[in-house]
């Protein structure tokens, strides 16, 4: 029964497999969904979502797939008729009851239980109707009716299920979304790794024990340095002009970055709109170092992070400057000088907070073969941290063609 | 094992207040004895939540408190290598017993309990990556092996294992999915509303709304880098209350805005926006 609502939500991206569809199955054979929709909406979102970024997805892939169930109210119904029957095995019922069952043929049970459903506003509380609340009626555990009230009368609460979920409070944390503070910081937390380095003052247990055992037993303590974070970061931020619209998010990135506390050694240059011979310390474009001495100072190892539009008139990539910024007919291009960027780091990504749908044309799609591109969403920051940690770049997203 | 439908369901205590969102996480938890992850904004209660679990069952409370340094292992348990051989060396007890060198961890005492106990590992995420992948198992299977005595320890009761996350690393899946998982979402000014009458009783009703509304317009104030959550608005109204204030406005003149606002950035700009570029008192 709820076989298609898993599949609609892997198609949307919430990858449920069969152990949310046990835990799920287990659940409502528990009866925690108290047998309503409203219920069921709760214990699937809790054994279903196992991240808020896809809280979103699940509300929206419930609205679709149980708006229908709202207002035909024909699955439902189904389900309905074969809780009814459970629930004649499961009661003791008196022979007048029973009588008064055998009345009505399933067919009978099912219109009325659709025309309720369709009635759903309207408050049906007289408890001694045989499909109605109350508790009185051998189908009380139905829970259909109390459905059926919860949707009409008692508003304020917490809302139906699906007035719920077409809510979308969720919306604010899909990871599709441009970034705020937080996540960033979370994102570039996965770019520290450790290494043991300097003085050696930490306890080496498994050294000392085969240390002492060699020694016969004599004590025999072994130190070893301690791990320390051991990422060195070059992030270089494109300032000004068309990158004016980004200034929110590309602030909260430097405000993630600079309190970054695992990095080695983190170093932060500003550029306007494509890098010529030299970066700058400020975002007034003072100060800094040019690109060979960047490439002179800093290793290969150093991972280089670029932010920026790449978006920019085509005769900005072709410049010739020399390496202190200034125009010269024999000095080297723009683009070249993005190259030497990429050649000297091992691992670069250039991050864009140009929607992705723009990249294929203009000198977007120069730049992005000379830097693997990402977008500056929480899934892009997080895809570029992979490519910058592993070297590997998740299919599908990365723009290196 | 088919999981066996728990008769106790969990429906908040007198000071913890849910939602049914809550409650159907922690029932599902309880019922399929999965560990319950709970993820949500610093300060929404998290932690507060393990605790209410605990007492509205009625079973003991175990935390464990996990560090960027905390290893899986000294979850199950320690065996102090270092005071054996400090032992065998200087000769101080029964070094032949290496049971007397094993110290459980917090895992290895709620498996041990010969009670039902609810464990709550707090702040998961603040450990290695690895972290969480260590654990599948033992919490799988509410089981582990002492290697160096080869006993077994294994629950008596499954612990009701609470997991809180700040979600500054990412889970692995394979952990994800064992889990249930619920995020807290802000109170809206309804709940909140209780929440306040929960923790401050008596409370004159119009320095409340008015503290509510102040909390929410500071919350809805985009520029902030960090918005005040539920624990800082307790705190704040203690405070208020301590002091004697009576009524409180979102101008230049907001009592203790430090309880609020813990960053430097947001005090200036909340009083470059509401305060004419007046530093409220802090």
């Amino acid at each position: 029964m709820f076989l298609p609502f898993f599949y609609e939500l892997r198609r949307r991206g919430v990858k449920v497999g069969a152990q949310e569809a046990l835990a799920l199955a287990g659940a409502l054979r528990a009866g925690l969904h108290d047998s309503g929709l409203d219920g069921f909406y709760h214990v699937a979102r809790a054994l279903l979502v196992h991240s808020e970024t896809q809280l979103d997805t699940f509300d929206q892939a419930f609205l679709a797939h149980f708006k229908g169930v709202e207002t035909a109210g024909l699955e439902l119904t189904q389900e309905l008729l074969s809780w009814l029957e459970e629930a004649r095995e499961r009661r003791d019922l008196s022979p007048e009851e029973l009588a008064l069952l055998e009345q009505l043929d399933p067919e009978e049970i099912r219109r009325m239980l659709e025309e309720r459903l369709r009635e759903q506003k309207e408050r049906h509380d007289g408890g001694n109707r045989w499909v109605g609340t109350g508790g009185t009626s051998p189908f009380g555990n139905g829970g259909f009716a109390r459905e059926g009230i919860r949707v009409g009368g008692k508003g304020g609460r917490q809302g139906m299920a699906l007035m719920q979920a077409g809510a979308r409070r969720y919306a604010g944390y899909r990871d599709d979304l441009v970034l705020d503070t937080r996540q960033m910081a979370v994102a570039l937390r996965k770019l520290r790794a450790f290494a043991r380095d300097g003085s050696p003052d930490e306890l080496d247990v498994d050294e000392s024990i085969a240390a002492t055992a060699r020694n016969a037993g004599e004590l025999e303590v072994v130190t070893r340095p301690p791990r320390r974070p051991n990422t060195r970061v070059v992030l270089a931020m494109d300032v000004g002009g068309s990158m004016d619209p980004y200034a929110a998010v590309m602030s909260r990135l430097f405000s993630a970055a600079s309190h970054a506390t695992h990095f080695k050694e983190l170093r932060i240059f500003y550029f306007h709109n494509c890098v010529y011979g030299k970066l700058y310390a400020t975002p007034q474009l003072t100060g800094g170092m040019t690109v060979p001495e960047l490439t002179a100072q800093v290793g290969r190892h150093h991972k280089l992070v670029m932010v920026g539009d790449a978006s920019m008139a085509p005769y900005e990539l072709s410049i010739r400057t020399d390496a202190e910024g200034h125009y010269k007919a024999d000095g080297l291009e723009g683009l070249t000088w993005l190259m030497q960027l990429a050649q000297h780091f091992e691992r670069n990504v250039w991050l864009n907070p140009e929607p992705m749908g723009t990249w294929r044309t203009g000198t977007i799609s120069v730049i992005a073969r000379v830097f693997p591109m990402f977008p500056l969403t929480v899934e892009g920051l997080g895809e570029a941290v992979t490519h910058l940690t592993r070297g590997r770049t998740v299919k599908g997203v990365a723009a290196r063609r | 094992m088919t999981p066996v439908p728990t008769p106790v369901r969990f429906k908040g205590t007198d000071s913890y207040l849910t939602n049914e969102g809550l409650q159907a996480a922690v029932n599902c938890a309880l019922t399929l004895q999965r560990p319950l992850l709970v993820k949500g904004e610093p300060g929404t209660g998290k932690t507060l939540l393990a605790e209410a679990i605990a007492q509205s069952l009625g079973h003991r409370l175990l935390t464990w408190h996990v560090k960027s340094t905390t290893r899986a292992q000294d979850g199950l348990y320690v065996y102090d290598t270092v005071q054996r051989l400090y032992d065998s060396r200087f000769g101080d007890g029964d070094v032949r017993d290496i049971r007397r060198y094993i110290r459980q961890g917090p895992l290895g005492e709620a498996f041990s309990a010969p009670e039902r106990v609810v464990l709550l590992i707090d702040e998961v995420d603040k450990a290695d990556l690895e972290f969480p992948n260590d654990l599948l198992h033992e919490l799988d299977r509410m089981r582990f092996r002492v290697t160096e005595t080869g006993d077994e320890v294994v629950a008596k009761h499954r612990p009701v294992v609470v997991i809180t996350s700040n979600n500054e690393k990412e889970l692995p899946d394979a952990f994800l999915r064992r889990c249930v998982f619920h995020f807290i979402d802000f109170p809206d000014a309804d709940l909140m509303r209780r929440i306040v009458a929960v923790h401050h009783p008596g409370l004159d009703g119009t320095l409340a709304e008015q503290a509510l509304k102040v909390f929410y317009e500071l919350r809805n104030f985009t520029r902030l880098r960090k918005r005040p959550s539920t624990s800082e608005l307790i705190d704040w109204i203690a405070v208020l209350k301590s002091q004697g204030v009576t009524d409180v406005k979102l101008d230049e003149s907001l009592p203790f805005l430090g309880a609020l606002l813990k960053k430097e950035q947001d005090l200036v700009s909340v009083a470059e926006a509401f305060g004419r570029g007046r530093r409220p008192r802090a």
